[in-house]
């Protein structure tokens, strides 16, 4: 393996902020991506994920604070001097170039010598698997093998850092798993320092070592894939991390960190992940899968069910209660819509949230 | 037996003449072609051919040759094409080297519109009040000249109408905005995630603009060359009013007008248009094959 990516130990966002005019896309970011890390930047739409990634990769200029790769601050060059490489969401492979000259356009702008060229770029085809290709224009391959070129190109310069802006977002479903295990491959092989971002949970969570939660451009959570998924810090990263249902209520009584919320009438006892106080209103954070058909009780909520999705193994229903609340619930038999039954959770799968201030939560 | 008839019956059939037409893309929206058709047939083929054919029965009657035998025979005659192609080529060439980057800089613009709208207001004018305006101008009591030499730039005016720089100065001036909207939209049509991609892979912006932009603008850069040189070619209000139409302006225009109204010669005025149509094809077809040299698909990288 001759693709060896450049040293460092750090890369570090020092309350990195961009401003659109008076919109505020990213606040006071601040992270620090160690070497071989696979960082994933988790949110929805207009959080300010693509943001960060732009700033990184020089092509928005930050509007304040700093980012530095070890002691170089890295925010002031012209991203033709930052050396990092980029996979974009649409690819953006030279049409005019074929795949081998798109694979090696940025060892020839960097005046390599052509044998190392064919040499390199040779190790990159097979890499990313596309031996046999290479005389084809991009505009003959298929979406996956854009994909694979657009990698290549990527990493064949060697970057200290590999950036993907969502990579996998115009792929079918299919090709999508599978070219998120060999992102995951090529990351590992190469041992590369990727920053990934995503709106898919779920790549987030299979891809990547931390995942970075955004939102609103502040970052609101960051931690391991097993941290964020068992102990979201908000109610909003936990919505991000498949708690659909979120029942507003208000808090009856607390022990040792133990909630007990009173949601229209039920009893719905939870562990609290912020502070919560009695007598306050909270939002109990439930996923689909931790709530099912039940009996009647002062424990389970009484609604009446509005669809019902086949996921093959199981169903997926939606339902409402009489007070207005929306639940989605699983059940292994269909339930007719328009049925009345009552939903039950486990205890000790409810996370409790505070009510979020209001226009920040 | 019975119940397969109807469908032996449709077999037989087949599809009706309606859907088997519509299927080769002929259907009853095509029609809608026929008033062009007829009015390109009336206002083009009709007279082009009409033209050609009388270019060949000269007035003074003998060989079917006789105008165009007098027109390269006479360097009265034959020495336009040289003087309107000196005038059209650099002045075409002149306008797409300031067309692109000037559109470089408006596609990053936000107040687009308004610079836009600046730059084509030219076009609007009309040949004939530019060229009265530059006469105003660039004569010898021109704000330009009084300009320059109250600043003690020059002693004496400097000579910028009634010669071939007059003529140039209005054909850029109204060949510029053409030329400049067609390399625009040529501009903006490029992904611009394609430059970023560039700028990530370490080219520098004239490695941008000359491995990534140049290559998928050439197919649209010679449209343009084209478009703007045919335009230029067939100067006509400019080469009277603001240059030398008895010298180094005699384009190949005013050997056709004069011709016609002054010789009264239509048939010779019909082999003067016939050559100039020639020369125009000449210079279109060579700068339109040599796309075959630059890629021409389309000019973003994936499906999308």
């Amino acid at each position: 393996m001759t693709i060896a990516l450049s040293q460092f130990d750090e890369v570090r966002l020092d309350r990195v902020s961009r401003d659109f005019g008076a919109l505020n896309a990213l606040r006071d970011v601040s992270l620090t991506i160690r070497r071989r890390e696979f960082i994933a930047l988790l949110g929805p739409s207009g959080c300010g994920k693509s943001t960060t990634l732009n700033c990184i990769a020089g092509l928005l200029p930050v509007t304040g604070g700093a980012i530095w790769l070890d002691k170089q601050r890295v925010d002031t060059l012209r991203p033709e001097e930052r050396g990092f490489g980029m996979v974009f969401q649409n690819y953006a492979l030279f049409p005019h170039l074929n795949v081998r000259q798109n694979i090696g356009f940025g060892l020839k702008m960097r005046g390599t010598p052509k044998a190392e060229i064919d040499r390199k770029v040779d190790e990159a085809l097979s890499l990313v698997r596309l031996q046999g290709q290479e005389h084809k224009l991009p505009g003959q391959l298929s979406g996956g093998q854009q994909q694979r070129v657009a990698i290549a190109r990527a990493i064949v310069i060697e970057p200290p850092l590999v950036l993907m802006d969502e990579p996998l977002s115009n792929l079918d479903a299919k090709l999508r798993l599978e070219m998120r295990a060999e992102i995951r491959r090529i990351h590992n092989e190469l041992g590369a320092t990727t920053i990934y971002v995503t709106h898919d949970q779920d790549e987030a969570l299979s891809l990547a070592d931390r995942i970075v939660v955004l939102r609103d451009g502040v970052v609101r959570q960051v931690g391991s894939p097993k941290e964020l998924y068992e102990e979201p810090a908000h109610l909003d990263v936990a919505d991000f991390m498949g708690f659909r249902n979120k029942l507003r209520g208000r808090v009856l009584e607390i022990e040792n960190g133990r909630v007990l919320l009173d949601v229209e009438g039920a009893r719905i006892a939870g562990v609290a992940r912020e502070h919560v106080s009695p007598g306050s209103l909270a939002y109990a954070a439930i996923r689909s899968d931790d709530m099912a058909v039940g009996t009647p009780g002062d424990r389970s909520l009484a609604v009446t069910v509005d669809t019902m999705e086949y996921r093959g193994r199981e169903f997926v229903g939606t339902a409402h209660t009489a007070g207005g609340l929306d639940l989605v619930f699983r059940s292994h038999q269909a339930v007719e819509p328009g049925a009345k039954i009552h939903l039950q959770v486990e205890d000790n799968r409810v996370l409790v949230f505070a009510e979020p201030v209001q226009g920040r939560n | 037996m019975d119940a397969f008839a109807p469908a032996t019956a449709a077999t037989a059939h087949g599809p009706s003449l309606r859907q088997r037409l519509a299927a080769q893309g002929f259907d009853a929206v095509t029609l809608l072609v026929v008033p062009a058709a007829i009015f390109s047939l009336a206002l083009f083929v009709y007279p082009f051919a009409f033209g050609f054919i009388l270019s060949f029965e000269p007035k003074a009657g003998g060989d079917w040759l006789a105008n165009y035998k007098r027109f390269f025979s006479d360097p009265f005659l034959y020495e336009t094409i040289a003087k309107t192609l000196w005038l059209a080529i650099p002045v075409t060439l002149l306008n797409l080297l300031l067309a692109v980057p000037i559109a470089f800089r408006v596609r990053l613009l936000r107040h687009q519109r308004l610079l836009t709208t600046t730059l084509v207001l030219p076009i609007t004018l009309g040949t004939v009040l530019v060229a009265e305006g530059l006469l105003n101008y660039l004569g010898p009591q021109g704000w330009f000249n009084r300009t320059l030499m109250t600043l003690g730039l020059i002693s004496e005016p400097l000579k910028l109408v009634h010669n071939y720089w007059g003529v140039f100065a209005s054909l850029v001036i109204t060949g510029f905005p053409f030329t400049f909207l067609l390399t625009l939209s040529y501009v903006t049509g490029i992904d611009p995630a394609l430059e970023q991609a560039g700028a990530t892979l370490g080219a520098n912006s004239w490695q941008r603009f000359r491995y990534i932009y140049l290559p998928l603008l050439m197919p649209g850069f010679a449209i343009t060359f084209c478009l703007s040189f045919v335009q230029a070619f067939s100067v006509f209000p400019s080469a009277v009013l603001l240059g030398a139409p008895a010298g180094p302006t005699r384009v190949i225009s005013i050997a056709a007008y004069q011709a016609a109204f002054e010789e009264y010669d239509y048939s010779m005025a019909s082999a003067v248009a016939m050559i100039m149509g020639f020369v125009q094809l000449a210079i279109v077809v060579a700068v339109l094959a040599s796309r075959g040299l630059f890629y021409r698909g389309p000019a973003s990288g994936a499906k999308g």
